[in-house]
């Protein structure tokens, strides 16, 4: 997995990458240009996620971060407890699900 | 505001009224009907009772603390004195008679039963007209004290906005409110707005609970920053709703009071704000937003860094995470930085929360910044429904339009300070819409694709064509970086976070499109190439550079039988009579016999990779074996004089055949559309009619072989040219050796062309290296994509 994540970072792509397909669960990846990773672990049972979908939600996960992030009462490294952000993920995990 | 001392009767009474008329037992009285009753039943004119209520505070309040409505009894007592009416009256007047109020408390109950629905409006705008009433009366236990001798005074200056609620209050109500207001000038509001007063109310409720019984001092009042709050509160009129907000407990505005002045300011501003449409903001309180906006940017179109404001709501006191959430609804464009408006609906969103509302999940209407799409407003806690900022000012306060016409007036004036949001909004929808240029990733690989086709220009040096081509073709996929490398300048200031992945799909484009560098519009190629950067997102690899089209052929070709037909003329004098009119097929055949033969080495040694190249290599290395022979006899038997007929007869000879033979060469050279396949099946039945030229199919089939398998059609078709070339040049060598016999002339003339072939097969040798390389090249980037999709292969 960590050489998923290189060769996702190492080729400067922000990229979605399938890190490790479990027999349950799908692990996605995705790493933006200032590194910061996003995992998503997918339960196989989901019909199969296109690569797209995965995509799409990354970027939308990326989007909302980066709002947070903006919020100067945020400190990186808290936890996120921007309610819009996880307005965002909710709504996303309720599309998908 | 002076301390109210009430005499012992008079704190009495006050208190029996403002009991009457805290329905709600919230301990500050809103303008609520039995206030107004009250103020009804004191028989004193409208304006009278106007004057009164500013005079009170309740005005700038919007309700009737208790401080208020106690000092609004004493003035109505006052005014029924016939003395005027005073600030100062209220203590100057010595054994005033208590105010009498004809109507009896029943009657009052039922008055205000019937007319606390309209005063529930009314209200609103009375406790947003209510400042912090003078800190009197004992209620009152909060800090007020110099808060209640500003917002006196405030009220006074607010005398031109009090007017203006009042009236809107008291057309249905007004002796009502005025009532209540002298019952109660203490008596907080039950309403939201109230709350924003509520610091203040706590000043008075402290003066008012340092003025012990029988002696309402106006205890020393907050300073005037309070009343500027105030004054921004009250002119806050939350028109209708105010009932609806839940009545800030005094003992809120006290610990509020607590907060530093400029949060009190900011606590009386919420709690007007929260009045009526709870998140509207009031002129005055927008103006004192303004004014902070000022002491942090003076700038008024500019920003607040985030850092800055960070510190400057810190300052309230807030939990951080309320804060964050506040900044999360205020901070519309998402930039970092607060604009006018989007500071000021986070100071208004900070003041309610310091009035204890609850803060909504989304950005209510009224603090919207001026955006095209309004979300609706959201409900927020207790608050009533939002008014729209853009919404038409006149329905902003539906219910309280009949009595609000100072809202309306106000309203406009809002609307005219929105329209400096509308620019924010602009702006907020332009990075809305950068914002999603990103998901606007269309597939870039049609546009690669289409770029692909690109002409490429034929120049006079055509053999520099071919050479720049095969090297452009050869970088589109061994270099994807380095061609892009001179685009992305251009595109700099595109997308820069797909860059790098659109690297990859932009190579493409920059590979064929630096073929057309000659003449192709670089900007052209360069949009091309940002389009589908900002398209190709994050997938490149799937936009993998296609092999390039064997677009370069034909122009190869062309080039290559015009150079042929330059080389044979240079070269082959005498000869080229008969080869120029089968440029591309005499040559490999006939000079196959000699020049094939320094060529083929070099085929071979590019077997490999250069499998194309070798074909015609192979096929002339292998025909000059035997057209050497066959030529050489054929000349041989041939007249030496009739050299060049027999040469020009050879080959015709030859030519038939070689074009039967060299269909795919010929093909190749001629046909600009023609691809391998078509060389191969030309070649084939070439092959076929070649059955005299046993030279013939042995190249044919090898050239067939090496060009089907090749994907570097170009390269082939160079090489292929190229051979040609060289077998042009080649074949008339053998025609040479012939002549040696002849006088030294044929001698010379051989040399000569010798030494053209020479520098003809150096050229091609070279060619044919960089062939190799970029052939090489091209190898190694298809593994590095195949390597790449196959992580896909299972996704």
């Amino acid at each position: 997995e960590i050489s998923a994540w290189g060769s996702l970072v190492a080729r400067r792509e922000r990229n979605l990458r399938q890190l490790y397909p479990t027999g349950t669960s799908k692990v996605y990846g995705y790493v933006t240009n200032s590194k910061v990773k996003f995992v998503m672990v997918v339960d196989s049972s989901n019909t199969a996620l296109r690569d797209n979908e995965i995509r799409s939600m990354f970027r939308k996960l990326h989007n909302s971060y980066t709002d947070v992030m903006c919020n100067p009462f945020y400190t990186p490294g808290d936890r996120i407890q921007s309610r819009a952000f996880d307005n965002m993920v909710t709504s996303m995990m309720i599309q998908v699900c | 505001m002076e301390g109210l001392t009430l005499s012992d009767a008079e704190q009495k009474y006050y208190s029996d009224l403002f009991s009457y008329c805290d329905i709600e037992s919230t301990k500050k009285v809103v303008v609520n009907g039995r206030v107004l009753e009250l103020f009804r039943a004191a028989q004193l004119p409208n304006d009278v009772v106007l004057q009164i209520m500013e005079l009170c505070g309740a005005t700038r309040l919007g309700y009737f603390g208790r401080s208020q409505f106690y000092i609004a009894l004493k003035l109505v007592a006052v005014a029924q004195s016939g003395f005027p009416l005073r600030v100062e009256s209220i203590n100057t007047v010595k054994d005033l008679p208590l105010p009498r109020f004809v109507a009896s408390k029943n009657e009052q109950e039922s008055r205000h039963a019937a007319s606390y629905s309209s005063d529930s409006e009314n209200q609103g705008s009375y406790s947003g007209v209510i400042p912090p009433p003078p800190g009197r009366g004992q209620v009152k236990k909060g800090s007020i004290t110099h808060d209640t001798v500003q917002p006196r005074t405030s009220a006074d200056a607010q005398e031109p906005a009090s007017p203006v609620v009042s009236p809107q209050q008291s057309p249905p109500t007004s002796p009502h409110t005025w009532r209540k207001h002298s019952r109660h000038p203490s008596g907080g509001n039950s309403e939201r707005p109230l709350a924003g007063s509520g610091p203040f109310w706590s000043p008075f409720g402290e003066a008012q609970s340092g003025s012990s019984a029988g002696d309402a001092v106006w205890s020393g009042h907050s300073p005037p920053p309070p009343q500027e709050n105030w004054v921004s509160f009250a002119d806050t009129p939350p028109t209708s709703t105010l009932l609806t907000m839940h009545p800030a407990s005094v003992q809120d505005q006290t610990t509020v009071r607590t907060v530093a002045s400029a949060t009190t300011a900011i606590e009386i501003r919420r709690q007007s704000s929260s009045y009526d449409d709870p998140w509207k903001i009031t002129d005055e309180q927008r103006q004192y937003y303004v004014n902070q906006f000022k002491t942090i940017q003076p700038d008024l179109n500019g920003f607040i860094p985030g850092s800055a404001a960070k510190e400057f709501f810190t300052k309230s006191k807030l939990p951080i995470l309320e804060l964050s959430h506040i900044w999360e609804l205020s901070d519309f464009d998402k930039d970092g930085a607060l604009t006018l408006d989007e500071f000021c609906a986070a100071f208004h969103l900070v003041v309610a929360r310091k009035n204890g509302y609850d803060l909504p999940e989304k950005l209510p209407e009224s603090l919207m910044p001026k955006l095209i799409d309004l979300e609706d407003s959201a409900d927020v806690g207790d608050q009533p429904g939002e008014v729209g900022y853009s919404g038409s000012p006149a329905e902003a306060p539906p219910s309280k339009s009949p009595s609000m016409p100072s809202l309306n007036q106000t309203w406009p004036e809002l609307n005219q300070s929105s329209e400096q949001w509308e620019t924010f909004s602009e702006r907020s929808s332009s990075s809305q819409t950068l914002t999603q240029f990103d998901s606007n990733i269309a597939p870039a690989d049609p546009d690669t694709a289409i770029v692909h086709p690109v002409p490429i220009r034929m120049t006079p040096s055509k053999i520099h064509m071919q050479e720049m081509e095969l090297k452009r073709t050869g970088s589109d996929h061994t270099n994807p970086t380095s061609p892009l490398l001179v685009k992305p300048s251009d595109l700099s200031e595109e997308n820069k976070i797909n860059s790098s992945v659109k690297f990859a799909s932009g190579n493409t484009v920059d590979g064929y499109s630096s073929s057309d560098s000659f003449t192709s519009d670089p900007e052209q190629i360069g949009s091309n190439v940002t389009r589908q950067r900002s398209h190709s997102g994050t997938s490149p690899d799937n936009t993998a550079p296609p092999p390039p089209p064997p677009r370069p052929q034909p122009s190869h070709s062309r080039s290559s039988s015009l150079d042929m037909n330059r080389t044979f003329t240079a070269t082959t004098g005498q000869q080229q009579a008969g080869v120029v009119a089968h440029p591309p097929a005499v040559p490999p055949r006939p000079q196959p016999s000699q020049a094939p033969g320094p060529a083929v080495h070099r085929p071979v040694d590019a077997d490999g990779l250069m499998t194309h190249t070798s074909t015609s290599p192979q096929q002339i290395p292998e025909q000059p074996n035997f057209a050497d022979f066959s030529q050489f006899e054929v000349f041989a038997a041939s007249n030496v004089n009739e050299e060049q007929d027999d040469e020009a007869e050879k080959h015709p000879e030859v030519l038939p055949v070689e074009k039967a033979s060299d269909p795919a060469s010929s093909l190749r050279v001629a046909k600009t559309d023609s691809k391998t396949e078509e060389k191969t099946a030309a070649s084939a039945p070439a092959n076929v009619s070649k059955g005299t030229t046993p030279l013939a199919p042995p190249p044919k089939p090898v050239r067939r072989r090496l060009k089907s398998e090749d994907e570097l059609r170009p390269e082939v078709d160079e090489h292929t040219q190229k051979m040609g070339v060289l077998a042009a040049v080649l074949a008339s060598q053998p025609s040479i050796p012939r002549s040696i016999g002849k006088d030294k002339k044929a001698i010379q003339a051989s040399i000569r062309r010798n030494k053209e072939t020479n520098t003809v097969l150096a050229r091609l040798n070279s060619e044919l290296q960089q062939q190799l390389k970029d052939v090489l090249e091209e190898r190694i980037s298809l593994e590095v994509q195949l390597e790449q999709l196959r992580p896909f292969s299972h996704l």
